[in-house]
């Protein structure tokens, strides 16, 4: 544990230190909200409607921006090479900057909704509720990003393999947050909410330990 | 390194056993009563989908034998059943595409079946370009060894997200639910497939082994 927080630290000081690129990343995820309602046209009812998936479709997209960044600074001078020869748990390792790499999802999904309401005219009342979702679906994209992050960092074309490798992964993780975010924002009468969050949390939890386990493979390789 | 003919053998048994199957299921089996000659399009697409996801699933435990036990043996094994994997699940898409239009008057319908074999073949594919990337062959088995059990444990999940999301695809066929005129060519076509997949992963598995060895093999000495 005490590892695994000494690698949170690390990762969340490189983060601290490089937050130009987060403002850069946000600035991505901003337009292509905008982008998003080109493709609808100036129909509000239809923009309002689909606010929740342009909403984790903008995160999606900007996240490879985000996860590809992630093992930036270990690529300099070997230093990845470093980290795996301390005498630390690769697991240790994986769960820092998958932690770090979540909340900065978490951020900039949460920093992306005042875009949305402003944009698509969306309902937002529910913060609480919109803010849990977004943990949770930023979880599920940062658990198996920060895997195949690790992977594509060291290979030339890595900007294509990340979302290539990642983007049919996470699949569930989009419908299920697309879903529950409208419902959250547009009223559940089925009582549907619950079972897409079940599913989201699953595939966290799934994801979140078998990514931990193989991370050393990874690395070490 | 095995040079047998097996693969060609068991390769041809299952070509012809596919032609009989199919003469029989398109001239000799009776038409079905409502979907009328469209349906005898089941006699591939249900033992492509059979092997499809047979292919799949040998590729996950031939990655989990690469990560276990080192060496190329299985990596070869795991890229050829990939390869064919995805091969088999596209002509899969390909025939429910066809099937749909005239049943259900669209190619494409977002049932839960249908996407994840799409969302699948775009998954491994992934996996292959990954492959093609990484230029150090024991790097590449295994993150492409950890790419292949993300990739199919994720399956299970995303079926359950899409069936959630949207169900239209009917009940699945398997000789127990369609009538017994149907049985024997499907059967037929269910080996014949397996025959030809077979021989087509183990040549496949061949052509990973020797190239490895090529990558590996020392430069030739200058003369």
């Amino acid at each position: 544990v005490s590892a695994t927080l000494a690698a949170l630290r690390k990762d969340a000081l490189l983060q601290w230190r490089t937050r130009s690129r987060f403002v850069a990343v946000f600035v991505f995820g901003a337009t292509a909200l905008l982008l998003f309602s080109f493709a609808i046209g100036p129909d509000a009812a239809a923009l309002r409607a689909h606010s929740a998936g342009f909403l984790w479709l903008a995160l999606l997209l900007a996240s490879t921006l985000a996860l590809g960044d992630s093992f930036h600074g270990e690529m300099e001078h070997r230093a990845l090479e470093g980290l795996v020869l301390a005498p630390a748990p690769a697991a240790a390792l994986y769960y820092g900057k998958a932690i770090a790499n979540w909340a900065q999802l978490a951020l900039l999904g949460v920093v992306l909704v005042p875009i949305m309401v402003v944009l698509y005219d969306a309902p937002a009342d529910r913060a609480p509720r919109l803010v849990g979702l977004i943990l949770l679906g930023s979880a599920g994209l940062s658990a198996p990003g920060t895997l195949y992050a690790a992977m594509t960092a060291q290979v030339r074309a890595h900007q294509t393999l990340l979302p290539l490798l990642l983007f049919p992964l996470v699949v569930p993780v989009l419908v299920s947050a697309v879903n529950a975010t409208a419902l959250v924002m547009t009223g559940d009468p089925m009582d549907q909410l619950r079972s897409w969050t079940l599913l989201l949390v699953c595939f966290d939890l799934i994801y979140g330990s078998l990514c931990g386990l193989l991370f050393g493979r990874v690395v070490e390789s | 390194m095995a040079r047998g003919n097996g693969p060609f053998v068991a390769g041809g048994i299952g070509f012809a056993l596919l032609l009989a199957g199919s003469y029989w299921g398109l001239f000799v089996a009776p038409p079905e009563t409502y979907m009328g000659d469209v349906q005898r399009i089941m006699y591939v697409h249900v033992p492509t989908a059979w092997n499809a996801m047979l292919a799949f699933s040998f590729s996950f435990i031939c990655a989990i034998a690469s990560l276990v036990r080192g060496g190329y043996r299985w990596d070869a094994r795991m890229e050829a059943s990939m390869e064919v994997g995805v091969v088999l699940a596209t002509l899969l898409c390909m025939q429910g595409a066809l099937w749909a239009k005239p049943t259900w008057g669209v190619w494409w319908d977002w049932d839960p079946r249908l996407t994840t074999t799409a969302v699948m073949v775009l998954a491994y594919a992934g996996i292959i370009a990954l492959r093609s990337f990484v230029d150090d062959p024991a790097r590449r088995a295994v993150w492409s060894a950890v790419a292949g059990i993300v990739a199919f444990v994720d399956v299970p999940i995303m079926y359950f997200s899409v069936k959630w999301w949207n169900s239209l695809h009917q009940v699945q066929s398997s000789p127990e639910t369609v009538s017994t005129a149907f049985h024997w060519p499907l059967r037929v076509n269910a080996i014949g497939v397996l025959l030809v997949m077979s021989a087509m992963i183990a040549l496949r598995t061949r052509i990973a082994r020797m190239r490895r060895e090529r990558e590996m093999a020392p430069p030739p000495e200058a003369a």
